[in-house]
């Protein structure tokens, strides 16, 4: 035994912890940009997540048409993958930047603390959500019966076993940073999409086809109906078209991603979203719609995501819903520890990611809590979207226009006033909207919520700015 | 084994893999294989990714 020997070994993990510099404060150096491949691993990993198990028939049950499904992916996935190219990815090049401190210098250290911790508990939530499907895929798989949706509390020993084991490797991953992050995704990335596309064809002559000529009128008349099953509302073309831009609005015109994609060396990398959108919310939402189906006839009225890919592709099926969860918790925990530790500047961010894993893993022990990830994700896009125009305005359109970017920088503001103006006003006037559209998400608002959020940002600050010059010259 | 040798093997067990992941689903549809030998072989198609891909892919990363 060498007693001497564990304090060297967690020094030196440490301190290599320590050494891992993600530029939290500072843009990311010329030298530590990454190439165009680095991006198409970790946003194709990202975006084929356990969650398409879930939409995918999301779409089968509230009884779109398949004509409405396939244009709605296609247009929709289009404008997602251009909200990244046009919007997040030259923000992020320009600034090198992430989100969090880039507001922090326009807005001031209050209401960016405020968005921080608003973000650190969506994305905790989220990676909780991911190591629920990862472990509900591991039950199936060792007979572990699972706590149901509605229970607050686990429901046996071995379930949190599991759960702890999930959210352990993932924290874990997240702690060691942005590359290792990467690395993990690349590994899986070529390999998952390829379940989801073997499990639909798969399971095609379940569904009488057997050719490729007999796959329309099977998809108009058994996959995607038109009808949905009692109880749930009728989704048309524009559900699914603004299902495919919008559900991720807080990444792209939110531009949560610029902490991913301040390390593109340049903005056009943002066409690697494409990857992410057109393999995981195109193909693997059809195969899961397909599996859906197949599902249905077999008398199963709510599959979840382990039973759909263990019916499609046996025992790879399950493994994959669990890498498809890692893959994403990974990234989203990443984010998570980046804005808290925006909020603690001082702490080291390793320290705040595994905290935070931690915490992303003890929620995931309360189904209960995870159910709410829509509810999550919906008032995040709301919050976020009018952030993410304000800060493009910033950047863009106030060196051009006369005005002072990074005001509170500049000024030394602890809060500036126009963006918290601008954050409520907007904010308020989406919710105003969704009520009486009866919108059936939150995230349906994010466009007007993009729009609003720009326009009245330049008022704001158009009046601030003029209100400051003049006390200041008088 | 040779230093060219050994990434040459890596790389092939583990585009078997991606083939024996996909490639069975076109003879399930075309009625040639059970829904159970497409299932398995799926499975070894997993193992011969998983055991080599992480050996090679990320050194191709720029």
């Amino acid at each position: 035994m060498e007693p001497a020997a564990a304090p060297t070994t967690t020094t030196s993990l440490s301190q290599q912890l320590s050494e891992i510099n993600e530029y939290e404060r500072e843009p990311v150096p010329p030298g530590k940009v990454k190439g165009f491949k680095s991006f198409v691993g970790l946003v194709a990993g990202e975006h084929i997540a356990g969650t398409e198990f879930v939409i995918g028939p999301l779409f089968v049950l509230h009884g779109a048409g398949a004509a409405d499904v396939m244009w709605g992916l296609l247009f929709g996935n289009i404008l997602a993958t251009l909200s990244w190219v046009l919007v997040c990815a030259p923000t992020a090049v320009r600034t090198r930047l992430t989100i969090f401190y880039q507001l922090e210098k326009i807005s001031g250290i209050t209401l960016v603390t405020i968005y921080n911790l608003v973000n650190a508990v969506l994305f905790c939530v989220t990676a909780a959500a991911m190591i629920g499907v990862s472990a509900s895929a591991v039950g199936l798989l060792l007979d572990i019966e699972g706590p149901g949706i509605g229970d607050l509390y686990p429901t046996s020993l071995l379930w949190v076993a599991v759960i702890f084991l999930i959210g352990g490797v993932i924290a874990v991953v997240s702690t060691f940073g942005f590359d290792r992050v990467s690395r993990f995704a690349n590994v899986f990335a070529p390999w998952m999409p390829l379940v989801f596309l073997a499990s639909g064809i798969a399971v095609l002559p379940s569904l009488g086809v057997t050719s490729i000529g007999d796959f329309w009128e099977a998809a108009e008349t058994r996959i995607w109906t038109g009808v949905p099953v009692p109880g749930q509302t009728k989704y048309g073309f524009w559900h699914i078209l603004i299902f495919a831009w919008l559900c991720n609005s807080s990444m792209h015109l939110g531009l949560s991603d610029m902490t991913i994609y301040r390390y593109a060396r340049r903005s056009s990398y943002g066409l690697a979203s494409a990857f992410g959108m057109f393999i995981g919310h195109g193909m693997a939402w059809i195969a899961s719609g397909i599996l859906c189906a197949v599902a249905l006839e077999a008398g199963n009225g709510n599959p979840s995501p382990g039973q759909i890919a263990f019916m499609g592709a046996g025992l790879a099926g399950a493994i994959c819903v669990v890498v498809a969860g890692w893959t994403t918790a990974n990234p989203t925990l990443y984010r998570s520890g980046l804005a808290v530790q925006g909020v603690f500047p001082r702490s080291k961010r390793w320290k705040v990611t595994l905290a935070v894993g931690t915490l992303a893993t003890i929620l995931a022990c309360s189904p209960a809590i995870v159910s709410k990830l829509d509810q999550f994700l919906g008032l995040y896009a709301l919050l976020a979207t009018p952030v993410g125009a304000l800060v493009i305005v910033d950047v863009f359109l106030f060196p051009r226009l006369g005005l002072t970017p990074n005001l509170a920088y500049h000024e030394g503001l602890r809060l500036n006033w126009s963006v918290l103006a601008c954050w409520v006003v907007t904010v308020a006037i989406c919710y105003g909207l969704y009520v009486y559209l009866e919108a059936d998400f939150y995230f349906f608002m994010a466009v007007p919520g993009f729009l609003f959020g720009g326009l009245t940002y330049l008022l704001f600050a158009f009046v601030q700015q003029r209100w400051l010059h003049t006390s200041t010259t008088v | 084994m040779t230093d060219s040798i050994r990434p040459l093997l890596l790389r092939s067990v583990s585009y078997l893999g991606l083939a024996l992941t996909v490639v069975p689903s076109l003879f399930v549809f075309a009625g040639q294989l059970s829904l159970a030998t497409y299932k398995l072989l799926m499975f070894i198609g997993f193992l011969c990714w998983i055991t080599t891909a992480p050996w090679w892919i990320n050194e191709e990363q720029g």
